[in-house]
């Protein structure tokens, strides 16, 4: 399948510092591309690149396997992006919403329409006549994405359109949009430092630090499987610690970390150091001195150091001779009774650590 | 204080029964600084577009030169606009000299900075990724450059009067470049200039209130529009 939004060995600088640099970047047909990273590696700059408002200093953009250069305006008529800002313009709400519109000379008749499909589909049907520049946040954004669907683009770009959001506002509108693009189908890159943002809503996530892409891959995949610690940082996985690879049959790996050893489904490992990655809430807790129930191939004893709570959620950090966090609900919490000090075993299965190969994170961030 | 008071009532006298000369400067006044301004907004917000969005090499001069520009001394533009236009200089040939023509000249040089130095204001008060999404909507070089100048049509009012005001109050360099000739380029400012040099201070004072009046007015329709657009 040809990628509906390609780049090929693309950089971009500023001044002497180069910004980005991606030998290779597919955006497929129909799929909703994740770019997952901190503030400043680059994303907006990649997105800028994407929607054809940025040409890289090195390298090329190809829409639909074929190099852009000369047809930007035309092809940008096929695109629409949304950005973090909502950027409405002094005018009414429906004036915004059909600008697109209207700089592609469709006539009005077919216009209002149009506009107010999208005003509806995105909530906003009630604030048509209103001046844009008196919108809450949420509003302005939920303009922002009528505006943007209203081109009934062939790609869409959205450049953490929710992050000036607050929390309820945000979840709602992702929620929102995760339904407009089950819909339309629209293929997307969605740019976001959010990790849950990425989650719910792509079918792969691009990993961007530094201006470089570490890890391209299905969101499960990068969830799970991060390619080094940097990647794991961003997406959740906890690095517990170092080890030693001590035997390998079919794919099961014995790590020795510390003075304990854990099993970890793992491939290309059979010796030489590598770092185990959990996901808290992979890791299970209970008393000590029960029968531990369910298939979990690692059953660690271990002290509780500390106990953070947010929310309905409890973090928990343990010595199993070495460093390991469980994720737990406070209901769980108090039911074990559990308190700095206490003994527990921690378990997790073989198939939920993941292993990271020493020296694989050179460009550090 | 009899010389005040007598010229006011003096002036009111020449307004109120309709001096055909009068009101005849009066409307070359308008149309000249009018048109001055007309063309000083075409070129000033051309250039200020370009200095507001463009990096080049030499910006920072230019926009130095820009500023310089809005304290222009006019009796300087009318100078080298009477050597370009004077009959044997380089322009001789288009027979410019002592008409409204050359005036309009003068006062669009003197207004053009300011209009060019408001417009960069303006645009640069606007969001700095407006522009990045108004491309991103598919909108063409022009287009965008319409919609970023409908979208700071507020602070482009005060550049349209900071350019009128400074073109229809201009003495020196209309006196050099029209000479102020009756009937022909006697504007406002022109005619005080000499009606004062002849001790007339009635005329004078008429005209005088007769410029003040047409500033006001124009300074009125502009804000009016500023602020009706700003309740909005």
């Amino acid at each position: 399948m040809t990628a509906k939004l390609s780049l090929r060995d693309v950089a971009v600088r500023r001044g002497p510092r180069e910004v980005l640099r991606v030998p290779e970047l597919d955006v497929r047909e129909g799929e909703l591309l994740a770019v997952l990273g901190p503030n400043g590696a680059g994303k907006t700059t990649l997105v800028q690149c994407l929607a054809l408002l940025e040409r890289p200093a090195e390298g090329e953009v190809r829409f639909e396997g074929e190099p852009v250069a000369g047809r930007e305006l035309a092809l940008r008529r096929r695109m629409a992006a949304v950005f973090q800002e909502s950027l409405l313009l002094n005018r009414s709400v429906e004036s915004n919403v059909g600008l697109g519109l209207t700089l592609r000379g469709m006539p009005a008749s077919e216009r209002v329409g149009r506009v107010a499909h999208w005003l509806a589909r995105f909530d906003v049907a009630a604030l048509a006549k209103r001046s844009a520049k008196r919108l809450s946040g949420g509003e302005a954004q939920r303009v922002s994405l009528a505006r943007a669907f209203a081109l009934e683009p062939e790609v869409l770009l959205l450049d953490e359109p929710f992050s000036a959001l607050d929390q309820p506002t945000r979840e709602a509108l992702i929620e929102q949009l995760a339904d407009v693009l089950q819909e339309t189908r629209i293929t997307t890159v969605f740019v976001t430092h959010h990790r849950d943002e990425a989650a719910r809503l792509a079918d792969r996530v691009a990993v961007l630090v530094n201006g470089r892409l570490r890890q391209v891959g299905p969101t499960d995949e990068v969830f799970t499987t991060p390619a080094d610690e940097t990647v794991a940082a961003y997406v959740g996985v906890e690095v517990a610690a170092a080890g030693r690879v001590v035997d390998e049959t079919d794919g099961l790996v014995v790590l020795e970390v510390g003075d304990r050893e854990v099993e970890v489904i793992a491939h290309g490992f059979t010796a030489g150091e590598a770092l185990l990655c959990l996901r808290a809430e992979d890791v299970v807790l209970s008393p000590s001195g029960l029968e531990v129930p369910g298939s979990a191939r690692n059953h660690l004893q271990a002290v509780v150091r500390r106990i953070v709570t947010s929310g309905a959620e409890v973090r928990v950090e343990l010595d199993a001779g070495f460093p390991l966090v469980a994720s737990i609900t406070r209901r769980s919490l108090e039911d074990m009774g559990l308190a700095v000090g206490c003994s527990v075993v921690a378990s997790f299965k073989a198939t939920a650590a993941h292993l990271i190969a020493r020296g694989r994170d050179r460009i550090d961030a | 204080m009899d010389l005040i008071w007598d010229g006011v009532g003096e002036a009111f006298r020449i307004l109120a029964t309709g001096d055909r000369d009068v009101w005849e400067i009066a409307l070359r006044s308008l149309l000249v600084s009018g048109s001055a301004t007309g063309l000083a907004l075409i070129i000033g917000i051309l250039a200020g577009a370009a200095l507001a969005f463009r990096r080049f090499p030499g910006r920072n001069l230019a926009v130095t030169l820009v500023n310089t520009g809005m304290g222009l001394p006019p009796v300087v533009v009318g100078l080298v606009v009477a050597i370009l236009l004077w009959r044997s200089g380089p322009l001789g040939d288009l027979n410019l000299i002592y008409s409204p023509a050359a005036m309009v000249i003068a006062q669009t040089v003197i207004a053009a900075p300011l209009v060019t130095a408001f417009t960069v204001a303006a645009l640069g008060s606007l969001p700095p990724r407006l522009r990045p999404q108004l491309y991103a909507l598919g909108a063409s070089r022009l287009q965008m450059l319409w919609l970023v100048l409908v979208e700071a049509r507020l602070p482009l009012l005060a550049a349209i009067m900071a350019g009128f005001g400074a073109a229809v109050s201009e003495v020196g360099a209309s006196i050099m470049v029209g000479g102020n000739l009756k009937g022909e380029t006697r504007v406002l400012t022109t005619s005080v200039v000499q009606e004062v040099s002849r001790g007339e201070f009635a005329p004078a004072i008429a005209l005088s209130i007769i410029l003040l009046v047409l500033i006001f007015l124009v300074n009125l329709v502009l804000t009016s529009v500023q602020q009706h657009e700003r309740s909005l």
